[in-house]
């Protein structure tokens, strides 16, 4: 699939002279010598990436390392020193201040940290903006505005001014106006930056749950790698202005590029990145009105090593036998039916939950069944699969390996291995 | 002991006298005389409508304004004023006073706001706007009442002149002011948008600023009527008149009803144009409902209402 916004090689250097700097900069010199030397400042520097269709693209980095000046290049606010960014096939970095004010108008809008609404404009004519700058007339703009405040859950408040409202709102309302010209990308700079931490978790479930329905590219700028985490289908993490590494949440929290992004990683709730379907193994199973079941299933746990084994019927879980019980059951009362020994109470959870919701079902000792949407038996969770993820163990070899590569190489060129970690990723 | 002027002495004021006299004069004048006309046209037009309107009714309808914009006491204050310069005597020289402070005020306004916007957005403008402003600001008035009479002769009109060279600089100033201190982000989100430079003016700098202007508004306009006593040298009327020939004649009874005549108009309108800016920060009408809530003295509409204090 063609990707829906391309980057290359973007550079942005403030100063009275870009291009020297530019040229020391690709000479190998680092940001720091380049601001000593010549006094100029490197904002970003070589960053390259593809953004496809209807993902959401992180881009996570401390305050300073370019991040906020990155995004600003893709709407044409701060023109890039060099390098290409191509929106579907318009080069926002080359074309005509029209054609730029086109795109903006049509297909790309920007949800800003602190708001950004209109004081003097009531929260309708906010999220009307966009609309009015294209000319559209006052009665189709003022049903857009209400149908993009519905979303947002505002449309109660379209006649009241953005001061009246709390923090939350506001942002609700930055959203809206960002949506309310139905754009294919969506730029958003920190937009939840400014609000308390719960707040911040609703917003973030909103987002998700907007996306679902409304599938716009979006790229989305923060601080917190947990948000990265939480929204990005794709996350950089930047640095120093320039890309350290790009890849998936699973990717960058089990498999860090450098030492940075390790340290970052360190505090991460890990149960919170990774799903069932990280950890999630072949289920053995035993059918249920088979002949022989008993034995079978005695024997497929022996096999296995396990200490307790799904019970299916037609593929659905049926319940779960425990080695002890059956043993005991089979040798002392020679009862062989499975239905009287088996627990029916067991816990089934689907690929994409997240390990930190499967706790409470792993706090039974059994294993936990996964299921597909109809209910069939696709996979089963050993306890100690979980906690191994938990701790990063599962992935302690691959990580030492990378660990021992940047020591040897110094910093890695953050492009290539972006390009690695990306292709080898699972999809969420 | 020696002194740099006997080796070398600077003719200035031959060298000015020469090229006002020999150069400006007798090639300019008529292009300065043209100059004129548009501000003796506006003049002419209110001049005659405040000297045709009854005494009462404008002074309901100051009142009413007074109301809407800056509450009851000043309505009553601007009623009682009213009727006390009519009681001294002194009604139509106070008309013909605000038609020219009304006057200048209008031109500083044409001018001022357009050229307070462009050096809002150029820095180089600013550059060479700013010590303009600075000369026009601290040369004396009397300095160019001369070279003003020489061009653009006496009355009125070179009163007005006068009037708008002194009165100028606040609102320049305050425009640019205005318009720089609209938060950069709102405009990185008008720009995101698509605006062209004309929307974000108008939909984005222009009412965020307009409070500020107001303020540079009333300045302008503050300082327009502390010449009036300045231009009735040059042969401009009203109640500077009254002031200036009370002073010649050693009459100190006229130029003090002349004097509280200035003082009383000075306050009324300082009140009016006041609350006007200060409206904006609270309840933020645009500049079309402020306009209408100024001149819609009869009707009552709930925006001007709330606008009142409790």
């Amino acid at each position: 699939m063609k990707p829906k916004i391309r980057v290359e090689g973007v550079y942005k250097i403030f100063g009275e002279d870009p291009k020297g700097a530019l040229d020391a900069l690709k000479s190998g010199k680092s940001k720091i010598e380049i601001f000593e030397e010549t006094g100029q400042t490197v904002g970003v520097q070589d960053v390259s990436f593809e953004v496809g269709e209807g993902e959401i693209f992180v881009v996570m980095g401390l305050s300073g390392s370019g991040k906020s000046t990155l995004v600003r290049t893709f709407n044409g606010l701060i023109p890039p020193t060099s390098g290409k960014i191509l929106i579907d096939d318009d080069d926002v970095a080359s074309c005509s201040a029209e054609r730029l004010r086109k795109i903006r108008r049509e297909k790309i809008t920007m949800v800003f940290q602190h708001f950004a609404l209109f004081p003097h404009k009531t929260v309708a004519e906010n999220v009307a903006y966009g609309l009015k700058i294209k000319g559209e007339g006052a009665a189709s703009r003022r049903k857009k505005a209400l149908a993009a405040l519905e979303q947002v859950g505002l449309a109660a408040y379209a006649d009241s001014l953005p001061g009246e409202l709390s923090g939350g709102m506001q942002q609700r309302v930055g959203l809206a106006r960002g949506l309310a010209t139905d754009p294919q990308v969506l730029l958003m700079d920190e937009p939840f930056g400014a609000l308390d931490p719960l707040i911040r978790r609703e917003m973030q479930d909103e987002l998700l749950h907007l996306q679902k329905i409304l599938k716009k590219t979006i790229i989305f700028i923060t601080h917190d790698l947990n948000e990265a985490l939480l929204l990005g289908d794709k996350i950089a993490i930047m640095k120093d202005g320039r890309f350290v590494q790009v890849g998936t949440a699973q990717e960058i929290v089990d498999n860090p590029a450098d030492d940075y992004v390790a340290a970052f990683v360190a505090d991460i709730d890990r149960g919170r990145v990774f799903e069932a379907s990280h950890v999630v193994a072949d289920p053995v199973t035993v059918e249920q009105h088979e002949k022989g079941a008993a034995e079978k299933a005695l024997q497929l746990m022996e096999e296995h090593n396990r200490n307790a084994l799904y019970v299916v019927d037609d593929q659905k879980v049926a319940g779960l036998v425990t080695y002890q019980e059956l043993a005991v059951a089979a040798r002392e009362e020679g009862r062989t039916d499975l239905a009287e020994v088996m627990v029916t109470d067991v816990p089934v959870v689907d690929q994409d939950t997240p390990l930190n919701e499967l706790y409470g079902a792993a706090s039974a000792g059994h294993p936990i069944a996964v299921t597909d949407k109809r209910g069939r038996l696709t996979g089963v969770i050993e306890v100690e699969a979980v906690f191994s993820q938990l701790s990063g163990d599962a992935s302690e070899d691959e990580y030492e390996d990378e660990d021992e590569a940047t020591e040897d190489g110094s910093t890695p060129p953050a492009e290539e291995k972006a390009t690695d970690t990306a292709q080898g990723g699972t999809p969420r | 002991m020696i002194s740099p002027a006997d080796f070398v002495q600077i003719p200035l004021d031959d060298w000015v006298n020469s090229f006002v006299r020999d150069f400006l004069v007798p090639n300019f004048r008529p292009a300065f005389r043209a100059m004129q006309v548009p501000i003796t046209e506006v003049l002419a037009r209110i001049d005659s409508f405040f000297h045709w309107l009854p005494m009462l009714v404008f002074t309901v309808g100051l009142t009413l304004i007074a109301d809407r914009t800056a509450g009851r006491g000043v309505a009553l204050f601007t009623l009682v004023a009213l009727i006390f310069i009519d009681m001294i005597g002194l009604w139509a020289e106070t008309m013909t006073t605000l038609s020219m402070i009304l006057t200048s005020v209008f031109f500083c306004a044409v001018i001022g706001i357009p050229l307070g916007i462009w050096s809002a957005r150029s820095d180089r403008v600013l550059l060479v706007v700013r010590p303009i402003l600075d000369i026009m600001q601290t040369i004396p008035s009397f300095v160019y009442l001369v070279p003003i009479v020489m061009l653009f002769g006496v009355g009125m009109v070179p009163g007005i002149i006068a009037t708008i060279i002194f009165a100028l600089p606040p609102i320049i100033r305050l425009t640019n002011l205005g318009i720089r201190n609209v938060r950069a982000d709102l405009i990185e989100a008008a720009e995101a948008f698509g605006s062209t430079r004309w929307q974000m003016l108008w939909e984005v700098q222009l009412p965020l600023a307009l409070r500020t202007i107001m303020a540079g508004l009333n300045q302008t306009l503050m300082l327009a009527l502390s010449m009036v006593v300045i231009a009735a040298l040059i042969g401009a009327g009203g109640l500077g008149l009254t002031v200036y020939t009370g002073l010649g004649r050693l009459n100190v009874g006229a130029a003090t009803t002349g004097g509280i005549g200035i003082v009383l108009l000075a306050i009324i309108l300082d009140r009016i144009t006041q609350s006007l800016g200060e409206k904006k920060g609270v309840q933020t009408p645009s500049l079309w409902q402020s306009l209408r809530s100024l001149f819609s003295a009869g009707k009552a509409d709930a925006g001007a209402q709330s606008g009142k204090p409790a």
